[in-house]
């Protein structure tokens, strides 16, 4: 009875994996990161994907007190934010916030408000879908990991 | 452990996000790097050992503590930094004497040509697109090689008489060693394969014409 919930487990998180690269929430991008992965540095993948939630969330407030505030005018701060973001959702293959980021960063581009307050809550709603899949993730792959320690007696 | 550190390149990162520090870091670790990662353009003048005046930021003065023990093989930094930006760094390290031999690569996040050209220009190795992928940073040995094999060769008149000697090898190699021969044979080579790397050309062309003083002669490489 040795490593049933492992195989299952790891069919979830293929499925899950799929599911996400079919809807083009991720891409290849992701894979190369999971490459970065090995024996000396085990958790990289989480590691990383945390520090990219923690300066995102940063990214994501200041953007938006900056269009809150009703004085509002620096469109170039706006850009270098959306930089910021662009690169670091490549960098992990999260194409869909990635995709919207630079379409926010087009109408900050063109100085044009309401379409940054709509690009804003985009970027938002894709960035919270994503996290909510990467830890849907990771909490699959830490029950793989239990469960794989796991030994029924014969 | 570090059984083998001896013998790995180890490079200086530079990048004020913290996130791009932890990718570059991996990727150069993945490639059998030693890395060493710091946020900003001054700090890694810092480490190399140049001293930064705060109120000259132009001076330069190498600080009677030189990491001599620490030898950096390259420098991968960022272009878009808050401060020194990583053309700026570029330029500082292109303009030590004592430096300047260290092989520069700047990254960034947007495909701007005249960005790229410049840093070119300026004397950078390489100019990466991020995310940097792990396929990138095999371009990078070439660059690393030269740095090694520059501090283990003892003769450099003997060696550049053997390359002056051996156009014909230097075509097929590594355009990076177009630098080490007289100013003389540069222009001859660059007559006969007008098509290795443009870029690099166009950088060496620059130099060249506007007189600059970069020890080319050094930069010995045993390629043969």
């Amino acid at each position: 009875m040795l490593g049933l919930g492992v195989d299952r487990l790891q069919a979830d998180i293929n499925r899950l994996l799929a599911s996400l690269f079919h809807q083009g929430v991720l891409d290849e991008q992701f894979l190369q990161l999971q490459q970065l992965q090995d024996e000396t540095s085990p958790n990289f993948v989480y590691d990383v994907i945390n520090i990219y939630f923690d300066e995102s969330e940063k990214l994501l407030r200041n953007l938006r007190l900056l269009l809150m505030d009703r004085e509002f005018s620096d469109y170039k701060k706006i850009g270098l934010h959306l930089n910021q973001l662009v690169g670091s959702s490549s960098s992990i293959g999260a194409r869909r916030v990635r995709n919207v980021c630079v379409a926010f960063r087009s109408a900050s581009e063109l100085s044009n408000r309401p379409g940054c307050l709509r690009g804003l809550e985009v970027v938002e709603h894709e960035y919270h879908y994503l996290k909510n899949m990467m830890h849907e993730l990771f909490q699959l792959e830490q029950q793989r990991i239990l469960a794989a320690g796991v030994r029924y007696p014969m | 452990m570090g059984v083998e550190t001896e013998s790995k390149f180890h490079v200086l990162a530079v990048d004020d996000s913290l996130f791009d520090r932890k990718m570059i870091e991996r990727l150069l670790q993945k490639s059998s790097c030693q890395v060493t990662t710091v946020d900003s353009g001054s700090k890694a003048l810092e480490f190399l050992g140049l001293r930064v005046d705060d109120n000259d930021p132009n001076a330069l003065s190498t600080s009677p503590q030189i990491h001599q023990e620490v030898e950096i093989n390259l420098i991968i930094t960022d272009y878009c930094m808050p401060g020194m930006t990583g053309y700026d760094l570029l330029k500082k390290v292109k303009e030590s004497a004592a430096f300047r031999s260290i092989p520069v690569v700047i990254m960034s996040s947007e495909n701007v040509p005249a960005r790229i050209s410049r840093c070119l220009e300026e004397g950078a190795e390489e100019f990466f697109l991020k995310p940097v992928k792990l396929a990138d940073l095999t371009k990078l040995k070439p660059h690393m090689m030269k740095t090694k094999l520059k501090k283990e060769s003892e003769k450099p008149v003997a060696i550049e008489e053997i390359v002056v000697s051996k156009p014909e090898i230097e075509k097929e190699e590594d355009s990076s060693v177009i630098e080490i021969l007289p100013l003389h044979q540069e222009l001859e080579s660059e007559q006969l394969e007008p098509m290795l790397c443009s870029n690099k050309r166009k950088a060496m062309e620059e130099v060249i014409s506007t007189d600059r003083s970069r020890p080319k002669y050094n930069d010995i490489t045993t390629s043969v």
